[in-house]
């Protein structure tokens, strides 16, 4: 069963929280309910053949084994190469999932939230690496925090440490109620996003351009809009229900999106769309990058590096969403954009060209909304049907 | 100098405004004085001029914001 997909999902989700929220408002330890409620709602979701259960157990048993064999070698030692090939390997299940459809084979290795699941496995490797992970994890950590039910299948992508925080968190009575009532409102939130505004405009506008538009080039332009809206309800209603429920669980989840479409430019956009992606790809492969080659001095040009790093993000981020033309385009559309917005913006710093002020504040808003518009537009994949 | 002053140093070059240097309560990424780039930048200035290792993982922006946190941070780090 897809998760979020069904009113009947919603009613076995409120039966089996209905004793979480219960202890929570007496203050007591949720932790071991919770625990019991993950597994029951696991087996609801990947009980249905589709969703590759057997894939999920053997994924989950090489990540904990990779994570937990790397904690014990990096309290000993430090080689980057063992960490080099610790991280492919992390990775490598991902890989094979996205290459294996186009090998036209069988795709016995992916499964629900396999590109969710891999981010949160590789980033307990690499913040071990960094020495911000020195003891030991349990396997009930690891597990606990890789299978956490609510964002599993399309995140929200939670940091491990700040999860653990909130995991080992006794909540008092009025911080529970005060997380609960977050917890239901974002729900409905998620209601009215998903069900009613994205699902309207998909049924009632998108299934019926034909009739609405004019002509191929009005009815493409339509599209573009309407989809990116759909796009935008559709996820962040997904992402209420994920966040919600995670509150209610006493793990407050991240946000992924913060009105992106008031976005002044492409780089203001990026905090604000699908942050927990982009944060991950930001902290985890932009920065790196860049410290790489700025400590052994490999490329001295501020700009070119910085570049190079925007390039390597997006397109990373591209084949992430699979290895299709679509995606692949959406990822180096993106890139282009902030190399041509970080050319601007070293040269406005310069020469203050741009004016300041309301009227040009909504003239970025609306230029920077195209430019979005246009990649959902690729992002779709309807201009190569 | 003293390490507070050589850490605003160090943030003021980066960050290409004194400003931070008055200012010690003053969000720098909201007042878009850095970006992940700069950020970056002075990571590598902190273990250069300073000789703090600061992981890139460990800078958050919620707890890095001000100079004074990030000196506060520093001296914890030192």
């Amino acid at each position: 069963m897809t998760p979020y997909s069904s009113f009947l999902f919603f009613i076995i989700l409120g039966i089996l929280l209905l004793p979480t929220m219960i202890l929570g408002i007496m203050g007591k330890r949720l932790r071991y309910y919770n625990a019991f409620v993950s597994i029951v709602v696991l087996a609801i979701i990947f009980s249905g053949g589709k969703e590759g259960f057997f894939s999920l157990v053997a994924f989950t048993i090489l990540q904990v084994v990779l994570v937990k064999g790397y904690i014990s070698y990096r309290q000993v030692k430090n080689s980057s190469l063992v960490f080099y090939i610790i991280s492919f390997l992390s990775i490598l299940p991902l890989i094979l999932s996205k290459v294996l459809p186009i090998l036209a084979v069988d795709n016995w290795a992916s499964f629900l939230g396999i590109s969710y699941l891999t981010f949160r496995a590789v980033q307990i490797i690499i913040e071990t690496r960094d020495g911000l992970i020195k003891e030991q994890l349990s396997i009930f950590q690891l597990v606990n925090f890789m299978l956490f039910y609510p964002t599993i299948s399309s995140g929200p992508i939670d940091r491990f440490r700040r999860f653990q925080k909130d995991e080992e968190k006794r909540w008092a009575p009025e911080e529970y109620k005060e997380l609960l009532y977050k917890g239901i409102n974002k729900i409905f939130v998620g209601f009215l996003y998903k069900f009613i505004i994205g699902y309207s405009i998909n049924t009632y506008f998108i299934m019926n351009l034909d009739y609405i538009a004019d002509g191929e080039f009005t009815n493409n332009l339509l599209y573009m809009y309407s989809y990116s809206l759909y796009l935008f309800f559709d996820f962040a209603g997904y992402t209420a229900f994920a966040v919600g429920v995670s509150y209610i669980m006493g793990i407050r989840s991240p946000e992924n999106f913060n009105k992106p479409f008031i976005s002044r430019n492409i780089k203001d956009f990026w905090n604000r769309w699908h942050m927990s992606l982009s944060f991950w790809f930001r902290d985890y492969v932009f920065m790196r990058f860049v410290f790489l080659m700025k400590k052994k001095k490999w490329i001295q040009n501020k700009m070119l590096v910085s570049n190079l790093g925007y390039i390597l993000l997006f397109l990373l981020m591209g084949v992430w969403h699979g290895l299709a033309i679509q995606y692949i385009l959406y990822g180096a559309y993106h890139a282009l954009m902030m190399v041509g917005f970080n050319f601007f913006e070293t040269w406005n710093k310069k020469h203050k060209r741009w004016p300041t002020g309301r009227t040009m504040t909504i003239v970025s808003i609306v230029i920077t909304f195209h430019v979005v518009c246009f990649g959902f537009y690729l992002f779709s994949g309807r201009p190569f049907q | 100098m003293d390490f507070k002053e050589k850490v605003l140093q160090v943030i003021a070059e980066v960050c290409e405004d004194d400003v931070v240097k008055e200012e010690h309560d003053l969000d720098i990424f909201e007042a878009g004085l850095i970006d992940s780039f700069a950020t970056v930048e002075l990571l590598v200035q902190f273990e250069e001029q300073l000789d703090i290792n600061v992981p890139i993982t460990e800078f958050d922006r919620d707890t890095w914001n001000t100079p004074n946190a990030i000196v506060e941070r520093l001296n914890e780090l030192k």
